[in-house]
């Protein structure tokens, strides 16, 4: 950063832009996929986009980013088939 | 070429129309109106391919203009006293966003009580911001400045937005013979749009979320100020390329009249300065060598060129037309902050006058001359920095 | 067809690490306005939580073009992007969001103004019912009763009515929406970037920290205001109002769920009185006795 040169107040996309979720969460969701349907609605809430979807035809094949992962517990309230745990994290 | 007589408002719509702006937005204040009546009539007509946003408000009117300059177009807004006020939040997004605009300053005191004269309170109040300021003495200055503040606000070594200043009243409402250039001329002087980045859809650009290093987000406010001081240079190179286009060379930052011998200057800024040109030779006649420093360009403050003009006086006097209440006029406090820094002692005195569109002439100019030499000469240095006058 | 996710875009406009509190219902809003708006969006966001939620430069947790803009400028800012986007033929989608001071009532002047001169721009505003960027103060669209740090005794005034101050603007579309149905939103999304003029959408998202409920409960507590029938989804599309499908079974009264379900899950209207509760029932009653006159 020269002092001459010019500064411009612009920013571009960036994942973990406020850095991973770290130590401070103190619950996680956990899938069971004995449980899941595959119907694709804990993506569809997932506040921070870290439900990650794959369409395998039939079904979708959900997956947690828990390296962002805020664990407020949305997915877990919204699962038609109950099929998502809040696990405690130690 | 066409010479026409024009308001100093028509002045600033020809001037718009021929810089071919493409999106204005503005709100209607006394005695900024005609500036837009003037454009609307333009556009209503056919003439000129040009888009208006007529908003509910000033701080609209500067968010829509912002809006369309961000989006890649050249655009403009006018205003004036309160008006301006209002939009004064505007006033900075714009310059920290480094998107290059035009605005019209159709300088107007400021209540209460309500008042339409003309004093600089509401234009000076602009100074510490980041926005190019110049201060236009006659309505030909009007039209040529307005037309090369796109140039300048658009160079990329400056970016940053631009005001014309012009006295209500005095060069809003008083028709002057103007020339007015072809469409052509402003054509070959004029480049297309350039500006730093523009805001469009499918590029996930974003303008202006909180910044993680306050370092960087200092030096972008240090970047404004050194974006207007390279302006210095612009404003003078392009005065020189209009100069040769038009034949109309103004002298750039600043303008002298009748400085080269003398042993005292009137500085000031603004449609006042025909008056002090006035007093001068009447000053000369009686004996009493004066000169005009014509302050063009309030922001970037020339320094240099100030500094140039008053060495080897006898004594400066400079008049500001608003008040920094608690301190003293602003043009004086730059004035003086250079040449104390430079080491140069010469008694500089301030006159505050004209405010609330107080009414002065040449007479009263004369007056304040000549008292001035006789402080000068009697105690040796001035009595007191500030006088209001009367 | 009605939408199913199967159709709808998997892009990610929110990125992952954004800077935004659990559970919040603004980035649910704006996955959905990603869904449907895609690369034409343009954002114009005044302050307020999406401010902070971009996460800090040079960075930027959501991935549209995005101007930040002062508080009460929003609507004139999108209307000179509009205007430029005209003129250069760009193909985009001026769209602000804002929140329900900037809407409501700092930016309302702003609103109204780009309403009336039918601008071509979508104004969503995301209504958390308070100022929760600064800490949860009351705003013109806290309901009555509710908790803030600016009314410790609950608000002494109900909710304004935007919806239907918009639609008395007579602009071209105006909708209510709800973070619990995202169809429904991103449907209404979809319709008003094909219809040119000024389009009015205000999202209905409750928010767990001012709100004072479980991060957890975000989209629960939305269906719920919707099956209390304290919040209802329509449309008003040339003057005309229609009740949207997931509202329409609460027309019938004897299916809406009692307001309390709604209230006492929500530490905001911990004290709120029999008295007032009461009182939201007979407005809630009230306003869809209107709805319905307005639809029929």
């Amino acid at each position: 950063m020269k002092r001459d040169e010019l500064i411009l107040p612009l920013s571009r996309p960036k994942v973990g832009v406020q850095g991973t979720t770290g130590s401070w969460r103190i619950r996680k969701p956990v899938i069971n996929y004995s449980k899941c349907i595959g119907c694709g609605i804990c993506w569809l809430y997932c506040p921070d986009s870290t439900i990650d979807i794959e369409d395998t035809g039939s079904r979708f094949r959900v997956s947690i980013d828990y390296t962002y992962c805020k664990g407020c517990g949305i997915c877990w309230t919204v699962c038609p088939v109950k099929a998502i745990d809040m696990v405690k994290e130690v | 070429m066409a010479r026409l007589t024009l308001t100093g408002n028509h002045c600033v719509a020809h001037a718009v129309k021929l810089a071919r702006v493409k999106v204005v937005s503005a709100y209607p204040i006394t005695p900024q109106t005609t500036i837009v009546e003037k454009i609307s009539e333009l556009v209503d007509s056919g003439s000129t391919n040009m888009k208006i946003i007529r908003v509910e408000s000033e701080h609209s009117a500067l968010a829509a203009v912002y809006g369309a300059a961000t989006a890649g177009l050249r655009a403009f807004t006018a205003t004036s006293s309160h008006g301006l006020l209002y939009m004064h939040e505007m006033v900075w997004w714009v310059a920290q966003a480094r998107i290059p605009a035009v605005m019209a300053i159709v300088t107007r005191t400021i209540g209460p009580p309500w008042n339409i004269w003309t004093d600089h309170h509401d234009v000076m109040g602009q100074r510490d911001i980041g926005w190019i300021i110049t201060m236009a003495e006659s309505n030909q200055e009007v039209l040529d400045e307005t037309i090369k503040l796109f140039k300048i606000t658009e160079d990329p070594e400056v970016f940053l937005p631009g005001i014309i200043g012009l006295d209500a009243f005095i060069l809003s409402h008083t028709v002057e013979p103007v020339e007015v250039p072809d469409q052509e001329i402003v054509d070959s002087f004029l480049p297309e749009r350039r500006q730093p980045y523009v805001i469009k859809s499918g590029e996930a650009l974003v303008m202006g979320n909180v910044p993680s290093d306050l370092l960087v987000n200092f030096r972008m406010r240090e970047g404004v100020h050194r974006g207007l001081r390279n302006a210095e240079k612009v404003i003078e190179r392009v005065d020189l390329e209009w100069g040769k286009l038009t034949g109309r060379h103004y002298g750039g930052l600043v303008e002298c009249y009748r400085c080269e011998d003398a042993d005292y200057l009137f500085a000031g800024a603004g449609a006042w300065v025909g008056d002090m040109r006035i007093a001068v030779d009447k000053l000369r006649d009686i004996g009493l060598r004066f000169g005009v420093l014509k302050i063009r360009y309030i922001r970037p403050f020339p320094y240099s060129r100030v500094f140039e003009a008053v060495r080897g006086r006898k004594g400066v006097l400079v008049f500001d037309r608003s008040i920094s209440a608690g301190s003293a006029g602003p043009i004086f406090l730059d004035l003086t902050t250079h040449l104390y820094s430079s080491g140069l002692r010469i008694p500089v005195k301030n006159v505050v006058t004209g405010l609330a569109g107080f009414d002065i002439g040449y007479e009263d100019f004369v007056k304040i001359g000549k008292s001035f030499v006789n402080e000068v000469s009697e105690s040796g240095w001035i009595t007191s920095f500030l006088d209001f006058y009367p | 067809m009605p939408l199913t996710i199967r159709d709808l875009a998997k892009e990610k406009y929110v990125l992952p690490g954004h800077a935004a509190c659990p559970g919040c219902p603004e980035t649910i809003g704006l996955r959905y306005v990603g869904m449907a708006l895609g690369r034409k969006a343009i954002l114009v966001i005044p302050a307020g939580c999406t401010s902070i939620i971009q996460g800090l430069m040079p960075g930027s947790g959501l991935a549209f073009p995005i101007i930040n803009v002062a508080f009460a400028s929003a609507d004139a800012v999108a209307s000179g992007v509009a205007a430029a986007k005209e003129v250069l033929g760009e193909d985009s989608v001026v769209t602000v969001w804002a929140g329900d001071g900037a809407t409501a009532d700092i930016g309302f002047a702003t609103l109204s103004g780009a309403a009336e001169r039918n601008e071509n721009i979508i104004h969503i505003c995301v209504d958390n019912e308070a100022y929760m960027n600064t800490g949860i103060q009351r705003s013109s669209l806290t309901p009555i009763g509710a908790w803030t740090t600016t009314t410790w005794k609950g608000k002494t005034e109900p909710k304004k009515n935007m919806p239907l101050i918009m639609a008395s603007h007579g602009v071209p579309y105006v909708a209510t929406a709800s973070i619990a149905y995202p169809m429904d939103f991103i449907e209404k999304l979809k319709k008003a970037a094909s219809i040119r003029g000024f389009k009015y959408i205000h999202l209905h998202a409750p928010c767990p920290v001012g709100w004072r409920f479980d991060p957890s409960e975000t989209v629960e507590m939305a269906r719920l205001a919707i099956e209390t029938g304290i919040w209802v989804l329509m449309e008003v599309e040339g003057g005309r109002t229609t009740i949207s499908p997931p509202s329409r079974p609460y027309a019938d009264k004897s299916r809406r769920k009692p307001v309390i379900e709604y209230l006492k899950r929500q530490g905001r209207f911990r004290e709120l009185s029999d008295e007032l509760v009461r009182e939201l029932e007979r407005e809630i009653d009230e306003y869809w006795k209107l709805l319905l006159k307005l639809s029929s």
